[in-house]
């Protein structure tokens, strides 16, 4: 059983003990433990089931490549599934559960997999789901969602809130480990501005609890000088619990960095996402040990050799008391000398190596260990934890020679460098056969905009494994690192001389034993997450799979939460050996930012709640919502729609609003309207360009409504625009297009017509804008005094500077409702006042307010266009039959030369008509009108669709407006239009105009 | 009469976390675009501001007005709300003869203020825009048009502990919001400052 030891725990404070929960029940662990090392004291040996065979599943590893030990962290707003009881900091109250299991951890109904593994090979899901289809949606589906997936999603909102963070560096180094810190000195030394992120909440990496001296002193002193020399520097910041996440091309990269999860009830962020920008990046990033590829590597109790080895001199935790150790390599000796240090019975190592190992193993012989060279596990003995070890030659097929009771297996299958941030922007690997692993190639790291490569790699990362050869690489790749950003060293850092055991090769072991038959290959697991065995990869290169990445998809090798940390090289040295190839042949899969997953709420940053989005608000926003005023979002603004009263529907508050404008005053918030002053002394010749119709002869003081059209002839905005002076111009955009709109002035000016004489500017916000509408506009105004209002005065499509009730305006007087009408202009932080001016004037007319919903069926009773409505990014002014705003006398506009192709100048199209309801309903939006017949798909042939209905209050029916076919000619003609609610409307084709055709109403 | 009316994006508005933001009322802004090379231009700039043309990523802050560069043929003039008129007559009188185009974009503006240890100023400012805020990189003179999160805005340190910041008067209460949040008391970030 697994158990606290009296002795270890450098990472302890043995002086706090702390409460947590498991599965419901109570625990006791010590401050400085993570949730694994804390589990493992507590004799909870069984974490987890697996994914598919649902079988019991136990910590294996010590730090982020841990695939088993995941857990549903945290109750409600703060739950998280999937977390590694490994990088989880134990704190108090700590409350967690097990995943993938059904009904209890214990006793798990899905385990009946487990009996069935034989019929669960690789590419189950393909070979099985393909038919008949119809059972894929009624059976399978059901059945596979029910037994797929490890954590179950949150369901209640995110408590917490997550920033981003921009920060620039010539130097970023990834790893706090003794590589790490001795690159960031080296680094900084030279005068380089350094970051040192530490993905743990303790700097040194494995050294502490591999050994070794530095200078003559234990590895500790280093680590502590090291430390302080960084944090005296002003060019040092040091950041724990903080992972480099990804390295993205030009040297940005990403750190994130765990602010609370180790104290939940702290204020302020749960997690903070470094956006960085290097000049160069180091990655000092370690090593991760392989699991060794025997039957039963998976039962409860078998661990990576170095993480047994963390968890006795970081936790004082042994996770048995009698550990057999097995390896192919010289670093699980320091396990098993650990172990024994701390008192734990080692019954045999294991070395599969024939010629056994280095110095290392006569230090073994001497503390008592029995060593076996040549020898390997045939199989593991347990359930949900282990009871004993087969024993049997390497090199044979597995015949028992031995049986040893254990409690605990100590793993070691060799060391591969953490090579994924080197990887991420397209680092090359090269396969080091003595090592038998992949390592950088440093030839040939990823490249900047500059050519030269961005990335460096130190220490373990980069296939350096002595102590003394990682300082030394650490300290050449940190002066290195703030070389190549520009920064000369004065005096460059020595290395420090280092001492560590010298190590023999290790063997490549793939499976064990090598002659390992069927039965055994069936339990030896590769990917522990995804229930990878050595048999299903084997199956796949006998059906064909020659490309890892294939085999990878087919068997869902590497593809869990843990991207294959430990099982990656396993599996393609085993699809290698079954292809019999060289493992250089068939390479790796791809490294994919992030190393470890990061939370959601880290990539959204801050934009949540009232942030999530921004929000534009008028100058009269606030009264708007002070009247309850139904919204819409148009672009981001939110727009009044209507404003209901108490008991009315939002139909009969536009009703409302539209008979109240029509029959005497409405007020309409106007501010998000676009406004853009083009000016110069080539403005009108921009102008005529940009609009279909002619602006050049508009006079100062007068307005004019143009048409923009695309180069491709469609149209894209309209608006009025209104000569200022000789060189200036306003021009008026829909709300949605003034960025679009002026982004297209600029590009047309920047980068066509550079040597024209316009300057623009967007104006849109230094102005709220209120329509004064209906036949008492003038008298309203009026009243408020200051200007010449008068049919005279100022006629229609005229527009003058002015006061009114003391207050700096410009008036227009233009008309989108077919009333009287007056927009007037009013500086931004004067728009509230003049528009609670205009109400306390209007009362006695019983002025109203009207929303984008009146805006809309007015324009539509008037037979005006809306863009967006009856324009679709497939419309030309010709199909709405605007003719009368296409100059003629132009020798071009954009637009013009497209009009005139064959398509755009075909009779065919379809072209605006107004159709009225037989019956006074409302069409339906976007109804399609069908013709006979069936197109080349079966679907029904159409010959139009409606592009705005409504129904008007002032006619007292439903009124449309369509794109119909031939449809100027169809006069009088009735069509038949399905709704998708079944009923089928009939509506007579007709003049667009509904109302006042002859303008007699704006013109008084 | 008008003054007493007039209404800043906020009203005020301000929040105390470990920076203090607030916002700061009406501000006279002038967007000026025309052609630096000219010497017409600049002398005219010169003669309404008593300021010379801001290099790159500049502002000029003077008695009376305040220069900044936003592109390379576009200037922000600041002055009193009160003598925006003014200035732009002005301006506007001065380059008679220049291809110029001068507008008030006082009210299409809101202007913020962060204020406290400078370290902190500048961590917060670092959470929502991607520019190098480390005193070496960004100090007095200085001027950044970028965004502000989701919105675009413009920023200058005008003393240690300071930060204007200015954007658009639609998006005031997103930027309010965002500075505030940003600013909050836990969320101290402790490396620039």
């Amino acid at each position: 059983m697994s158990t606290r030891l009296s002795s270890g725990g450098r990472l302890l404070n043995k002086g706090k003990q702390i409460s947590f929960a498991f599965n419901g029940k109570q625990f006791q662990g010590f401050e400085g433990d993570t949730l694994a090392s804390a589990l493992l004291a507590n004799d909870q040996m069984l974490v987890g089931r697996s994914f598919k065979y649902h079988r019991p599943r136990g910590i294996v590893a010590s730090g982020a490549e841990e695939p088993n030990a995941l857990v549903g962290l945290g109750m409600g707003s703060k739950f998280e599934p999937n977390q590694r009881a490994t990088t989880t900091e134990l704190f108090d109250g700590l409350n967690c559960t097990s995943q993938n299991h059904w009904p209890s951890l214990e006793f798990d109904i899905g385990a009946i997999n487990n009996k069935m593994a034989r019929f669960l090979p690789a590419g189950f899901y393909y070979k099985t789901f393909m038919a008949p289809r119809a059972a894929w949606k009624h059976l399978f589906e059901p059945i596979v969602r029910q037994s797929a997936g490890l954590g179950a999603a949150p369901k209640d909102r995110d408590a917490d809130r997550y920033e981003h963070y921009y920060a620039f560096f010539d130097v970023v180094v990834i790893g706090g480990g003794v590589a790490g810190l001795q690159s960031a000195l080296a680094a900084a030394k030279a005068g380089a501005k350094v970051l040192l992120m530490e993905q743990t909440a303790h700097w040194g990496g494995r050294a502490p609890v591999d050994g070794g001296s530095i200078d003559g002193a234990p590895v500790d002193d280093f680590i502590a000088a090291a430390l302080a020399e960084l944090k005296g520097m002003e060019n040092v910041t040091l950041r724990t619990r903080m992972m480099g996440s990804g390295v993205y091309d030009h040297g940005y990269m990403l750190g994130y960095e765990r602010l609370t999860d180790h104290t939940p009830d702290m204020a302020g962020p749960r997690h903070r996402l470094w956006r960085i920008r290097a000049k160069q990046i180091v990655t000092a990033t370690g090593a991760i040990e392989r699991p060794l590829s025997f039957a039963g590597n998976d039962i409860p109790g078998v661990m990576l050799a170095g993480a047994l080895r963390d968890y006795v001199v970081n936790y004082g935790v042994s996770a048995g008391d009698r550990v057999v150790v097995v390896t192919n390599n010289d670093d699980a000796y320091r396990t098993a000398l650990a172990l024994k240090e701390h008192g734990l019975e080692v019954p045999v190592l294991l070395d599969a190596r024939p010629e056994g190992a280095g110095a290392l193993a006569d230090e073994a012989r001497a503390a008592g260990i029995r060593v076996e060279n040549g020898k390997a596990i045939a199989k593991v003995q347990g359930g949900k934890r282990v009871t004993g070890v087969a024993i049997c030659n390497q090199s044979g097929e597995g015949a028992v020679l031995e049986e040893i009771a254990a409690d605990a297996v100590a793993m070691s299958g060799g060391w591969s460098p953490v090579v994924h941030l080197w990887s991420h922007c397209g680092g090359k690997l090269t396969w080091d056969d003595a090592q038998a692993h992949f390592r950088p190639d440093n030839s040939r790291p990823p490249l900047g905009a500059d050519g030269q490569g961005f990335v460096k790699v130190a220490g373990a990362a980069n296939g350096e494994f002595g102590l003394n050869a990682i300082m030394a690489d650490a300290t050449a790749v940190g002066i290195a690192a703030a070389e190549a950003a520009g920064i000369t060293a004065a005096t460059k850092l020595a290395a420090p001389a280092a001492e560590s055991a010298a190590e023999a090769n290790p063997a490549a072991v793939w499976l064990m034993p090598q002659g390992a038959g069927p039965a055994l290959r069936m339990k030896a697991f590769l990917d522990y997450q995804n229930d990878v065995k050595v048999s299903d990869v084997m199956l796949a290169a006998q059906e064909g799979y020659e490309s890892v990445e294939h085999t990878k998809r087919y068997t869902t090798l590497g593809m869990a939460t843990d991207q294959g940390k430990l099982s990656n090289i396993n599996g393609l040295a085993t699809l290698a050996h079954s292809l019999n190839v060289d493992i250089p042949q068939v390479g790796t899969t791809t490294f994919r930012p992030p190393y470890t997953p990061i939370s959601l709420g880290a990539i959204a940053g801050e934009a949540r709640d009232e942030i999530f989005q921004p929000l534009r608000r008028t100058p009269i926003h606030d009264w708007h919502e002070e009247q309850g005023a139904f919204f819409e979002p148009v672009g981001h603004w939110r727009r009044p729609y209507c404003f209901p009263r108490k008991g009315e529907t939002h139909a009969q508050a536009v009703s409302r609003e539209i008979n109240q404008t029509r029959e005497a005053l409405g007020l309409l918030d106007a501010s998000t309207l676009g406004k853009i002053i083009v000016k110069g002394p080539d403005a009108g010749k921009f102008l005529d360009m940009l609009y279909t119709n002619m602006m050049s002869t508009l006079k100062p003081g007068k307005c004019r409504y143009g048409l923009m059209c695309n180069e491709n002839g469609f149209l894209v905005d309209d608006g009025v625009v209104a000569r200022i002076d000789e060189d200036t111009f306003l021009c008026h955009t829909t709300t949605g297009g003034a960025d679009r709109i002026h982004g297209h002035m600029e590009d047309w000016l920047q980068c066509e017509w550079w040597d024209w004489k316009v300057y623009t500017a967007n104006v849109t916000e230094e102005y709220a804008q209120i329509a004064v509408v209906g036949p008492k506009a003038r008298e309203v105004l009026e009243k408020l005094g200051g200007m010449d209002v008068s049919k005279e005065g100022l006629k229609f499509m005229e527009w003058a500077d002015g006061e009114l009730a003391g207050i700096p305006v410009r008036a227009y007087r233009i008309s989108f409702s077919g009333e009287l009408s007056y927009e007037i202009a009013v500086p931004a932080s004067l728009g509230r006042a003049l528009w609670d001016k205009l109400l306390e004037a209007g009362a006695e007319f019983n002025v109203m307010p009207y929303g984008t919903e009146a805006l809309h069926v007015m324009r539509a009773e008037k037979g005006f266009i809306m863009i967006g409505d009856e324009t679709d990014g497939t419309v030309i002014p010709q199909d709405l039959n605007m003719q009368w705003a296409i100059s003629k006398k132009k020798e071009d506009f954009l637009g013009k030369r497209a009009q005139m192709r064959t398509h755009m100048a075909d009779p065919n199209r379809w072209k605006l008509v107004g159709l009225e309801t037989l019956d006074g309903s409302v069409l339906p939006d976007g109804a399609y009108v069908p013709a006979g017949g069936t197109n080349a798909n079966g679907q029904r042939n159409t010959q139009g669709r409606v592009t705005s209905t409504y129904h008007s209050p002032t006619l007292g029916k439903g009124i449309a407006m369509a794109l119909v076919h031939n449809g100027p000619d169809r006069m009088g003609e009735v069509l038949e239009i399905p709704g998708t609610d079944g009923k089928t409307y009939k509506a007579r084709i007709c003049d667009p105009v509904f109302y006042d055709k002859d303008g007699e109403k704006q013109n008084v | 009469m008008s003054e007493a009316l007039l209404q800043s994006a906020l009203n005020g508005a301000h929040s105390d976390g470990f920076v203090r933001v607030e916002e700061l009322g009406v501000q006279g802004m002038i967007t000026l675009r025309g052609d630096f090379a000219s010497a017409g231009f600049a002398a005219a700039v010169e003669k309404v501001t008593g300021l010379a043309l801001p290099a790159q990523r500049k502002i000029s802050i003077g008695e009376n007005a305040t220069v900044a560069w936003m592109s390379p043929d576009e200037l922000l003039v600041l002055v009193d709300y009160a003598s925006v008129d003014a200035t732009v007559a002005a301006l506007t009188e001065g380059l008679a003869g220049e291809h110029a185009l001068v507008a008030n974009v006082s009210d299409a503006r809101a202007f913020f203020r962060l204020s406290g240890d400078d370290g902190a100023v500048r961590d917060v400012m670092a959470k929502v825009a991607p520019v190098d805020f480390s005193p070496e990189a960004f100090g007095p003179g200085d001027i950044r048009r970028t965004r502000l999160a989701q919105v675009a805005g413009a920023f200058w340190s005008p003393e240690p502990g300071v930060m204007q910041v200015i954007c658009f008067r639609s998006v005031a209460q997103y930027a309010f919001d965002l500075l505030r949040i940003s600013s909050e008391t836990g969320g101290e970030v402790g490396h620039l400052g």
